[in-house]
C-alpha cells in the first residue's frame, strides 16, 4: 500500500477516534440553551465556563475527586504490595505448590467479578465495611494481572544475585527489599499504571457499595449526575472532561509505560 | 510466547529449571515458610474476597434469598425458573449477539490498524495516541459520551444528519439500533488494545521471512495472510479470549446507555443479575443463579477456544 494511501486511511481512522472526545470537549464549553437548539455543534458559539461553575456551586465535586485519588492511592499501594510479594514467592523462592498457587492465582482471571457480586457485597457488609472506602479497595487489591506481571518480570533477575545477597547473610525479605525491588523499577511503573487507571476507572463494585453521594468516587458520580441533569449535556460533559483529564494527561506523559504494561499483559 | 490463560500456566511455571538439590533440609524449609508469608496477604485477600464469593454464589444459587432476609433452601427453584424465564433468555440472546458483533470486529480493526501503522508513517506516533486514548477513558465517561452521540432528539450524529437533510434516526426507540450504539462504543474502547497486542507481536516477526516472501513474488495481501496473520496466531487467540471474556461480562455501557431498553432488546446477562440482586427485586438468590450461568459460560468458552487452539497448532505442526 503506498504510504499516501496509508496516510490517508489512518487520518480517517485518527478523525473517527478523535471525534467523540472532541465532541465532549466542545459540548462542556458550550452554554446550556445553545445544545438544545438543533442541529449539530461541531464548534461553540460562544464559549462559556458555565457549565465548570454550576457543577462546582450544586455539587460536592472536590469530595468526588478527592474520594477517587484516596480510593485508587490506596489500592494502588496494597495492591502493588501484594502482587509483588506474591510474584517475588512465586518467581525466586522454592516451595511444594508452586506451580498450583500460580495456577490458582492466573484461574482468577476466569471468574467474572459481576458473577460473584452478591457474596461479595455479602462479605464486605459482614465485615462492617459497608459504607467504607476499604469495602472497594480491598477486594480489588489482589490481581491475577498483578501476580502475572511481577513473576514474569522477577523471573529475568539471575539467580546469582540473590545468592550473593544470601551468602552475605541477607534475610528472604531484606534481598527482597534491598536487591530485588531496585531492579523492579519499570515493573513498578507499569503495575502503578495499570492498578491505578482499574481503580480510578471502576464504575459496578463502588456503585454497589458507596451508596450515599459524599462517598462517590467519579464514575458513580456521573451516573448520578446522569440523573440529576437529565439531557443537560454541558454540565455532564463538563464533570466528564474533569474526570477523565487527568489520566488522558498521565497517558500522554508516561505513554511509553502504559504501552509495555499492556503489551506485557498481552504475551511474554 | 504463553498467554495469560491458566491453561499454559503450568508450561510456564516449569520456565526455571529447578534448583540443584544441595540446600539443606532446613534451609529449604526455612524458604518454603518464607514463601508462604509472601504469600499469604495476597492468598488471604483472594480467598476471603474471590473463592469464597465463588463458593457461595453458588449456594445462593439453590437457594430462596432476598436481600438480607434469611435464606432457606430452595432446591432448583431457581434453575427451573431460569429455564421459563422469556428475560433471562432474551439477555443471553442479547450477550451472544454483542459478543459476536463486539470480538471480531475488536480483533480485527485492531489487526488492520497495527499493519497501517506497523511500518515508518508521518505522525504515526500521534495517529497510534488517539487510537489508544479510548483505553484510558472511563467506561462511564465513554457511556456518557455515547449517549451525547446518539441521543435521539438532541445527540451529535442525528444533528450531523439533519444537516445532511436525513430525518432523526431512531438510536434509542429502536432494539436493534440501540444495540449498535452500545457496540459501536464498546468498539471505540476495544479497538486500541488490540493494536496495542498486534504492534507487540508484529515486533516479533522476522524481516527475512517476509524479505524472502517479496523475493518469492508474493502480493503484499497474500504476505500479510499466508505468513504475517498465521506468525501472529497466538496474540490472536489470546485478543479473542479476552474479547470473549469481556464481552459476555458487559455492565457499565449498556446499563448507562440503554439501561437495558427499549423493552429489553439490549437487556444483557450482567444488566439481568444487577437488576435481580440490586435492583428492587432484591432477590439474591435468583442474582446468584444468573451469575452462576455467566462463570460456566465464561468458564467453557475459554476451554473451547484452547481446545480449538489446540487442534489448529497440532494440524500445523
Amino acid at each position: 500500500m503506498p504510504t499516501w494511501l496509508r496516510f490517508g486511511v489512518c487520518t480517517l481512522v485518527a478523525v473517527v477516534f478523535a471525534f467523540p472526545l472532541y465532541a465532549m470537549v466542545v459540548v462542556a464549553f458550550t452554554p446550556r440553551e445553545a445544545i438544545f437548539d438543533g442541529g449539530s455543534h461541531l464548534w461553540p458559539t460562544t464559549w462559556t465556563l458555565g457549565n465548570f461553575r454550576n457543577l462546582f456551586d450544586t455539587f460536592p465535586i472536590g469530595t468526588w475527586f478527592a474520594n477517587s485519588l484516596v480510593v485508587a492511592g490506596l489500592t494502588t499501594l496494597i495492591s502493588v504490595a501484594v502482587n509483588l510479594a506474591a510474584g517475588f514467592a512465586l518467581a525466586k523462592l522454592r516451595f511444594p505448590g508452586r506451580t498450583w498457587v500460580f495456577v490458582l492465582v492466573l484461574s482468577t482471571l476466569m471468574v467474572p467479578a459481576q458473577a460473584i457480586m452478591i457474596p461479595q457485597f455479602k462479605i464486605v457488609s459482614g465485615l462492617g465495611l459497608f459504607g467504607l472506602f476499604w469495602a472497594v479497595i480491598l477486594p480489588s487489591a489482589s490481581t491475577a494481572l498483578g501476580v502475572f506481571l511481577a513473576r514474569q518480570f522477577m523471573l529475568s533477575i539471575p539467580d546469582e544475585l540473590l545468592e550473593a545477597a544470601k551468602m552475605d547473610g541477607c534475610s528472604t525479605f531484606g534481598t527482597f527489599w534491598r536487591v530485588v525491588l531496585p531492579l523492579c523499577k519499570p515493573l513498578v511503573a507499569v503495575m502503578t499504571l495499570l492498578a491505578f487507571m482499574g481503580q480510578w476507572n471502576d464504575f459496578l463494585w463502588p456503585l454497589i457499595t458507596l451508596r450515599v453521594p459524599d462517598l462517590y468516587t467519579l464514575p458513580v458520580s456521573l451516573r448520578f449526575l446522569q440523573g440529576q441533569y437529565d439531557a443537560d449535556y454541558g454540565g455532564l460533559m463538563a464533570m466528564a472532561l474533569m474526570s477523565c483529564l487527568p489520566l488522558l494527561v498521565l497517558f500522554v506523559l508516561l505513554q511509553r509505560y502504559f504501552v509495555a504494561g499492556l503489551a506485557r499483559s498481552g504475551i511474554k | 510466547m504463553t498467554s495469560t490463560l491458566p491453561t499454559t500456566a503450568v508450561e510456564a511455571a516449569e520456565e526455571t529449571p529447578p534448583r540443584p538439590p544441595r540446600a539443606t533440609r532446613g534451609a529449604r524449609v526455612r524458604e518454603a515458610v518464607a514463601a508462604w508469608t509472601f504469600l499469604s496477604p495476597n492468598l488471604l485477600l483472594l480467598v476471603v474476597f474471590l473463592f469464597v464469593p465463588l463458593a457461595w454464589t453458588v449456594v445462593l444459587s439453590f437457594q430462596r434469598a432476598r436481600s438480607f432476609g434469611p435464606a432457606e433452601w430452595a432446591g432448583l427453584e431457581n434453575y427451573t425458573r431460569l429455564l421459563g424465564d422469556g428475560v433471562f433468555w432474551r439477555a443471553l440472546l442479547n450477550t451472544v449477539v454483542f459478543t459476536v458483533a463486539t470480538v471480531p470486529l475488536s480483533v480485527l480493526l485492531g489487526l488492520g490498524l497495527a499493519l497501517l501503522l506497523d511500518k515508518a508513517l508521518p505522525a504515526r506516533g500521534l495517529f497510534r495516541t488517539i487510537v489508544y486514548l479510548p483505553i484510558v477513558v472511563s467506561t462511564l465517561v465513554t457511556s456518557l459520551v455515547g449517549l451525547l452521540m446518539f441521543d435521539e432528539s438532541i445527540g451529535i450524529l442525528n444533528g450531523l444528519l439533519s444537516d445532511l437533510g436525513i430525518g432523526p434516526v431512531s438510536w434509542q426507540t429502536d432494539g436493534a439500533l440501540a444495540m449498535v450504539s452500545v457496540v459501536v462504543m464498546t468498539l471505540w474502547t476495544r479497538v486500541g488494545f488490540a493494536m496495542v497486542i498486534y504492534l507487540a507481536a508484529l515486533q516479533d516477526v522476522p524481516e527475512e521471512v517476509l524479505e524472502a516472501a517479496k523475493v518469492d513474488g508474493a502480493s503484499p495481501w497474500g504476505t500479510v495472510r499466508h505468513i504475517t496473520v498465521p506468525l501472529l496466531r497466538s496474540s490472536t487467540l489470546f485478543l479473542v479470549v479476552v474479547n470473549v471474556i469481556w464481552s459476555f461480562q458487559i455492565f457499565d455501557i449498556v446499563y448507562v446507555m440503554t439501561n437495558g431498553g427499549p423493552g429489553y432488546a439490549t437487556t444483557v446477562l450482567v444488566t439481568y443479575a444487577y437488576e435481580e440482586g440490586f435492583g428492587a427485586p432484591r432477590n439474591f438468590g435468583y442474582g446468584a443463579t444468573v451469575g452462576v450461568v455467566l462463570f460456566v459460560l465464561t468458564l467453557l468458552i475459554t476451554l473451547v477456544q484452547f481446545r480449538v487452539d489446540r487442534r489448529v497448532s497440532g494440524e500445523e505442526a
